[in-house]
């Protein structure tokens, strides 16, 4: 069985709004695809996707498995800058590996 | 030379104190289902209120706390007894036992603990059913402990520290972890991390401090009570 990845574009995220976003990512993660976002998201928008998350988890789709670099400090130290993220239904994918710079992932076909 | 009038100074000191007061700080604990955040809470309650009252029930079983539970008015006192001398049921291993140290943050505190459910991205009914519950049961745990996890997210807006707890043995390096950071960095919001189970062998909490390098890690065992007046003297310094 084949996973479908969607590389999404730091363009095409911003050109959303926020719930905008999330649900784009989430629709996607549903559908048992790879949702990688050049750019990623912030951490507060990270964890309203923990939450829109939990409210459809069923027998069926159990949640999420989701993983991002940290952000880096941008100009004087005023600007957060958020980097890639990747998230993948959790029975699909699982991290097995996360450092600073590297994040190794196994995607399996249920 | 006028005498003194000491009506006047308490008057306005209970004016100051009216218009004034501050209000009680509301100290979350957050954290991975299983880190042992309701056994710290219950740790805390023992020490500063009541050795025989539980904000919670602790068990190997994740999500076993589903409902965030606030115990209201918990005077921190470093220089109480009980701090010296941990609880005797929770700990017997001398070498478990926190020592009294001299010179260590004054005063008291007082505070709100919340003890929430514990953060996840991923609720799986068949998880529970390995711990031997039947499948109806874990199906509704599971329900449950999503409407838990959105509940520990709603309380972030009303918290004002948080103690974020992490199983010394895992590896700290979930999202999970790193998005409560985040968030709490953010906000501005004060955080301790406590690298809880540093009773067990395979105990790491150097692996906790190189992933998060920006904050400060104290090593504890909640259950055993190791170490607890560091922890304690930094949520004085860092809550007040």
């Amino acid at each position: 069985m084949e996973v479908k990845m969607d590389l999404v574009s730091e363009d095409k995220i911003n050109s959303m709004g926020s719930m905008e976003k999330l649900r784009f990512v989430l629709d996607g993660v549903k559908s048992g695809n790879i949702v990688v976002l050049e750019g990623g998201l912030t951490s507060e928008e990270q964890m309203k996707l923990i939450e829109l998350t939990m409210t459809e988890v069923n027998e069926d789709f159990p949640g999420i498995e989701m993983n991002g670099y940290p952000t880096k400090r941008g100009f004087l130290n005023l600007r957060r800058k958020t980097r890639l993220t990747v998230i993948g239904p959790a029975n699909t994918m699982r991290t097995i590996k996360k450092e600073n710079d590297l994040i190794s992932a196994i995607i399996s076909a249920i | 030379m006028k005498p003194k009038k000491r009506g006047k100074g308490i008057l306005s000191r209970l004016l100051m104190a009216f218009f004034f007061r501050r209000k009680t700080p509301k100290i979350g604990i957050y954290g991975p289902p299983n880190a042992g955040k309701t056994t710290l809470a219950n740790r805390i309650v023992h020490t500063f209120v009541d050795e025989n009252e539980d904000i919670g029930a602790a068990s190997d079983v994740p999500h076993e706390t589903r409902r965030a539970v606030r115990r209201s008015g918990i005077m921190v006192d470093l220089k109480s007894k009980s701090v010296q001398s941990p609880d005797p049921n929770h700990g017997s291993d001398p070498e478990s036992k926190e020592k009294g140290r001299k010179g260590g943050a004054k005063g008291k505190l007082k505070l709100d603990v919340v003890d929430t459910p514990g953060l996840a991205t991923k609720i799986d009914f068949h998880d529970f059913m390995a711990y031997g519950l039947e499948e109806e049961e874990a199906k509704k745990r599971a329900k449950e402990a999503t409407e838990g996890v959105i509940e520990a997210i709603k309380w972030l807006d009303d918290i004002d520290g948080v103690v974020l707890l992490m199983d010394a043995t895992e590896d700290p390096y979930t999202q999970t972890n790193v998005v409560i950071i985040g968030n709490m960095e953010a906000r501005g919001t004060p955080v301790i991390i406590a690298a809880n189970k540093v009773d067990l062998a395979d105990a790491a909490p150097e692996r906790i401090m190189n992933a998060f390098p920006q904050h400060t890690v104290i090593p504890i065992s909640a259950l055993k009570g190791e170490n607890m007046e560091r922890l304690y003297e930094e949520m004085a310094r860092r809550f007040r």
